[in-house]
């Protein structure tokens, strides 16, 4: 499963809060979640980015909230895999459960930039900088997980099985 | 093994757990609120099971956006309100009934020692208290268990924290876990167990306790956990008639880290804005003045700090300019401090008595900021935006801090009035 898209930059510490602040959270579907995704801090992300943009961002994306909105608002705004040094606990749960995929790359996270177009392969972890060049390796996904993942979801998953 | 490794290996018909191990555990309680439910029983419909697994292990509770502050909430707090009586969910708590989830469950008794508790909302990891396993985790995590009552979890490395020393007069748990948490950071025990223990938890109420592990999880911690003791036994004999299952960890057990603190000279902590680890000593936090002031949350709503508020505030009044928001963190607390007389002081005082509801915490409802208003609160998160408006700053401390800070009109202690 090969993922390419252009990268967007975020830094360390990415909360729930940031990514849908509670306001919004009177509503529970994706599409309608999207469009308040990263309102506080980068308002009309959804606008901004093209359908398989990849996020990449430093430690600890998704800290607070047990809230399966966030995932589901980046999912719903386009986004096709997240990259980061390191997630928060609930959120990786929560983004592989809704078929979001995620995957931890501390080098990747330090040196991809803004803009540039990257591609994933989720079965074997390798992430490319087509604009650098630079290849990097991320800890490859368990069977069972990118199953979830290829499954739309752990609801899907359960109903295959 | 530690007692979060018992527990666990208790709940998947193990001998013994190590960190690192895939489990499939059994849960005794399912917790979700009037945000996370909605979602939940999407996922439940979609899996198909004609019924939930067990009525009674299953607790539904309405404190997020209730009483309902918009239209959507109210569409959401519906569906959650039908789920629960078409499905005979045993503890579903209409408002009037019960208060905030973390408040309520251990108060009528629903979670016991040796329990494991899996919640729809982060903050589940406040059961820890009882010498129980909870955590957090996402809607449809929660759908799942609510059709078969299982989920699978890793066995986490557990971090203790040695607390040792005597408190200062007004020094409480929240000070000890903003200080832990500015020790640990944001993200220093990700994926861990964090174990409090010592001399200074064994003397420590069970509403600090509530408040320590309650923030757990603003080190990104799985479960945060307390030995049961005698405080504990009985506070659960006051309210259940099940027999809990008492855990402690063996001498020898494995901890990944072991982290030491001397109290004495701890004084009380005020989170800066905007982040709950970024934490200064009261005699370092300058002059900060304030908008508001919140007391209330399921990390600081509870009696003891009501009591605490108004130990402060009898015969004073409020700053002018403050406004001082408390919302008791449920109907029974909100009927006890009416009978003591604390509701008659904070009211004297100036402050302005609100429902049980989680409200302007997660900046919800009952209490927003605007643009460029500094609040003090006794919650658990200060992030960008998280009581209102972007450009707010919150600042968190303990109930002592907030009603001393609410007279001062700026962030202060006691012993300034």
């Amino acid at each position: 499963m090969r993922i390419q898209g252009t990268a967007w930059k975020f830094g360390d510490n990415v909360d729930t809060d940031l990514i849908i602040p509670a306001r919004f959270l009177n509503v529970s579907d994706s599409e309608a979640l999207a469009k308040n995704c990263f309102a506080d801090i980068r308002p009309r992300f959804m606008d901004m980015i093209n359908p398989g943009d990849i996020i990449v961002a430093g430690k600890n994306f998704g800290a607070g909230s047990s809230r399966e909105h966030a995932p589901l608002a980046i999912k719903g705004a386009g986004i096709s895999v997240i990259i980061a040094e390191g997630f928060a606990r609930i959120f990786y749960r929560n983004a592989f459960n809704i078929g979001l995929p995620i995957v931890e790359s501390a080098e990747a996270a330090c040196s991809v930039e803004e803009g540039h177009v990257i591609s994933v392969d989720l079965s074997t972890g390798e992430i490319q900088d087509t604009h650098t060049g630079r290849r990097f390796f991320a800890k490859p996904l368990p069977d069972f997980m990118r199953q979830i993942v290829e499954a739309g979801g752990l609801v899907n998953y359960i109903k295959r099985s | 093994m530690t007692i979060t490794e018992k527990i666990l290996a208790d709940h998947s018909n193990r001998k013994k757990v190590s960190p690192g191990d895939l489990i499939e555990v059994r849960v005794d309680m399912a917790l979700a609120n009037d945000i996370t439910t909605p979602l939940a029983i999407q996922v439940f419909n979609e899996i198909g099971n004609p019924d939930v697994f067990d009525r009674e292990k299953i607790a539904l509770i309405p404190d997020h956006f209730t009483p309902n502050k918009d239209i959507n909430s109210a569409q959401q707090a519906k569906m959650m309100r039908e789920f629960a009586m078409c499905h005979h969910i045993t503890h579903y708590y209409e408002l009037g009934q019960g208060g905030i989830e973390h408040i309520i469950l251990p108060e009528k008794g629903l979670v016991i020692p040796g329990d494991l508790v899996i919640g729809a909302d982060s903050h589940t990891c406040t059961y820890g208290a009882l010498g129980a396993f909870s955590s957090g985790v996402g809607s449809t995590d929660l759908g799942v268990i609510m059709a078969t009552g299982k989920t699978w979890l890793k066995v986490p490395p557990t971090i203790k924290i040695e607390y040792e020393g005597e408190l200062s007069p007004w020094v409480r748990g929240k000070d000890l876990i903003l200080f832990t948490l500015g020790t640990l950071g944001v993200d220093g025990a990700t994926y861990r167990a964090l174990e409090f223990s010592g001399p200074v938890i064994t003397r420590l109420p069970m509403a600090q306790r509530f408040t320590i592990t309650n923030m757990a999880v603003e080190a990104g911690a799985k479960n945060g956990i307390i030995e049961p003791d005698e405080i504990t036994l009985a506070f659960v004999a006051q309210r259940s008639h099940r027999r809990p299952l008492v855990c402690t960890s063996d001498p020898g057990a494995d901890y990944e880290k072991v982290i030491k603190i001397r109290v004495d000279a701890l004084e009380p902590q005020i989170a800066f804005p905007h982040s709950p680890a970024n934490v200064r000593p009261l005699s370092q936090a300058g002059d900060i003045r304030l908008d508001q002031v919140f007391i209330g949350s399921c990390t600081n709503g509870r009696l003891e700090d009501l009591r605490d508020a108004a130990a402060v505030l009898k015969g004073k009044a409020i700053a002018k300019g403050v406004r001082l928001i408390v919302l008791p963190g449920s109907q029974l607390i909100f009927q006890e401090a009416i009978k003591e007389g604390v509701i008659q002081i904070l009211l004297n005082a100036g402050a302005v008595i609100g429902p049980p509801s989680c409200g302007p915490c997660l900046g919800g409802h009952l209490g927003i900021l605007a643009e460029g208003e500094r609040a003090l609160s006794t919650t658990n998160r200060n992030f960008i935006g998280r009581m209102g408006h972007p450009k707010s700053e919150v600042y968190l401390a303990s109930p002592v801090i907030a009603a001393a800070s609410a007279v001062l009109g700026s962030i202060g202690g006691p012993e300034e009035l």
